[in-house]
């Protein structure tokens, strides 16, 4: 296994590092799993998501109950040499107190992973409201890992207190 | 999201590669494993597996089962978005967890482009942004300004003036400082006119009722997304109806009084455009006083400004621009047809079906080029304006994008495009060829 660069496992740093697309599951105020398809950016700390104002349902799931799971799990939305499967569950917090700026703080992330979206910023005129955000700030608890994306298999299961 | 009926959603689940199992587990995080499927749409049911028995929920558990596809697209960002998302009572039996869906949501981008999708949701996010606090979406004070005003639909201000100036410049009157004081006055009442447009359609609710805007159509959405309130739109298009005033008083104590009956016919016509109790355009009578606004009164008034006298060669050749820009608003009503219908806004688009439309077009776009051509052989204008018939392909090119895309708002954007480029080239021909004219006598 390569060394970790920070709180995840190395394998599943990998996946996070190319995932255009992510599951994060949330969970509603009546306990119901619902389930959006975002892109995941990662610092070494946190899994960050943004959600624009106009799809703002899952930030009320999170406010009212902050336990979230991230999968990855689809070899288009994660281009991934080898392919993996990994499940990360943690506690989120919504970040809005600029809604219109603050999540540009990720954009170096983003720009690393999509460099396109410095031209969907620069029309941001276009659909103004697609463009004032939320960020989902995501601590990592726990991390189930199918390595090949095997499914079939128990996972390994990272405790991430244990990784240090 | 939409709702989805249940055997509809497992039927699209059937187009996806795998299906994401996702249920609160004990220690009350969601717990999510993707896994290969098989679906049975009659019975509105999903079998999912082999899984590791350590993943599967306890039987009864409330599980969401997600289909999610996406492609990248290099440089691009995505294209094929969509996902279904289904709910029911979690059937573990060995490896495999069996579902009976009770709930299904979903979006796909080709039933519900992006945009659309985008839009539909603008409520939802005011009601969000009101909840977070004392935040409201704002662009730069430029581009704010930019979508306010829709800028870029001067061109069909600048084109008549400019014919205008170039009709005198012909007749040896042309006179820069006065043309130019000409064109801000028209400027101001355009812009004027434009932002009286969103307020009167927000009023009677069409520009809110519209969820297929595109940069062409729909108004300047400023209103709606938030970005400037009612009263500013107000204040501000009071301040260019003002400032057109006092130009046009001013043009017309030194340049003569004519000058005042022609701009007091541009400013009533643009606002019995969208002002009640006139509202011309709800009775399908936008395109003739547009015309009329944007054609003969812009060039004879910026050809009287220049030459102080009337002439019936400027109203002669502004009748080809006064027609393609009628066909701009024109083209631009269809995907608000809609929305322009749900608030009786019964534009020509919505009175006729689309065939007549089109035929329509065909047949006022076709008497702007046989204007043009005639002009020279009348005597009327010079040979050199005859330029103006290179932009016919462009014409026969919207009539072919509206045969292939009447139906799809965003398919016709480039329509749309192509139709303001018309009027733009074929205005500027014509100036250019009264130019030429002029300069090799």
């Amino acid at each position: 296994m390569n060394e970790s660069r920070g709180v995840l496992p190395a394998p599943v740093e990998d996946l996070l590092d190319v995932a255009l697309v992510a599951e994060l599951t949330v969970i509603s105020e009546t306990g119901r799993p619902v389930t959006y398809p975002l892109i995941p950016l990662y610092d070494g700390q946190h899994i960050f998501m943004t959600s624009a104002v106009l799809f703002s349902r899952k930030l009320r799931h999170i406010k009212a109950n902050p336990k979230v799971a991230v999968a990855l799990t689809d070899p288009v939305g994660v281009p991934a040499e080898p392919f993996a499967r990994a499940t990360i569950q943690g506690d989120a917090t919504v970040i809005e107190d600029d809604l219109h700026a603050g999540w540009e703080t990720l954009l170096p992330l983003w720009r690393a992973k999509e460099p396109v979206i410095d031209s969907f910023v620069k029309k941001r005129f276009g659909i103004p409201l697609f463009f004032e955000r939320s960020i989902i700030q995501i601590r990592p608890r726990r991390v189930l890992y199918w390595e090949g994306g095997a499914t079939a298999t128990a996972p390994q299961v990272f405790e991430l207190a244990e990784l240090g | 999201m939409s709702k989805l009926e249940l055997t509809d959603a497992v039927a699209r689940a059937d187009g996806y590669s795998h299906a994401v199992v996702s249920f609160v587990g004990a220690d009350g995080y969601p717990v999510s494993v993707a896994g290969e499927f098989s679906t049975d749409p009659g019975r509105a049911s999903l079998d999912i597996g082999p899984l590791a028995t350590e993943v599967l929920p306890a039987a009864g558990a409330e599980v969401c089962i997600t289909f999610s596809h996406i492609r990248p697209q290099s440089g691009i960002g995505y294209d094929e978005r969509r996902y279904v998302n289904l709910w029911g009572p979690a059937e573990p039996d060995g490896d495999h967890l069996r579902v009976t869906a009770v709930r299904a949501t979903g979006w796909d981008e080709a039933d519900i482009p992006f945009f659309e999708y985008a839009e539909r949701s603008v409520p939802a996010a005011h009601e969000y942004m009101e909840e977070v606090g004392d935040q409201r979406p704002h662009l730069s004070k430029w581009w704010t300004f930019f979508l306010a005003t829709r800028l870029p639909f001067l061109t069909a201000t600048i084109v008549p003036v400019a014919l205008g100036g170039a009709v005198a410049a012909r007749d040896g009157a042309f006179a820069w400082g006065w043309w130019l004081l000409a064109l801000v006055a028209a400027c101001a009442v355009h812009l004027g006119l434009n932002i009286a447009n969103d307020i009167f359609d927000d009023a009677s609710g069409a520009d809110s009722a519209n969820v297929t805007p595109t940069p062409f159509s729909g108004g300047s959405r400023v209103i709606q997304y938030g970005l400037v309130s009612r009263r500013g739109m107000v204040r501000a298009c009071v301040a260019f109806y003002a400032v057109a005033v006092a130009i046009g008083l001013f043009l017309a104590a030194e340049r003569g009084w004519w000058l005042l009956a022609i701009g007091a016919v541009g400013v009533v016509l643009s606002l019995v455009y969208t002002a009640p109790p006139f509202r011309l355009v709800h009775r399908g009578l936008g395109e003739p006083v547009t015309a009329l606004g944007f054609g003969p009164v812009m060039t004879l008034g910026a050809y009287y400004v220049c030459a102080q006298q009337w002439s019936w060669e400027a109203v002669y050749i502004s009748l080809p621009v006064a027609l393609l820009i009628a066909l701009v608003l024109y083209v631009n009503q269809i995907p608000d047809r809609a929305g322009d219908e749900a608030v009786g806004k019964r534009t020509l688009i919505v009175r006729w079906p689309e065939s007549r439309v089109i035929t329509a077009y065909e047949l006022m776009a076709g008497s702007a080029f046989v204007l043009i051509a005639l002009g020279p052989p009348l005597g009327i204008t010079p040979w050199w304006t005859l330029l103006g018939l290179l932009t016919a392909p462009m014409a026969l090119k919207v009539v072919r994008g509206l045969r292939a895309s009447y139906g799809q708002p965003y398919a016709l954007m480039p329509v749309m495009q192509t139709n303001i480029g018309l009027h733009l080239f074929t205005g500027l021909l014509l100036v250019v060829g009264y130019l030429i004219d002029v300069l090799v006598g």
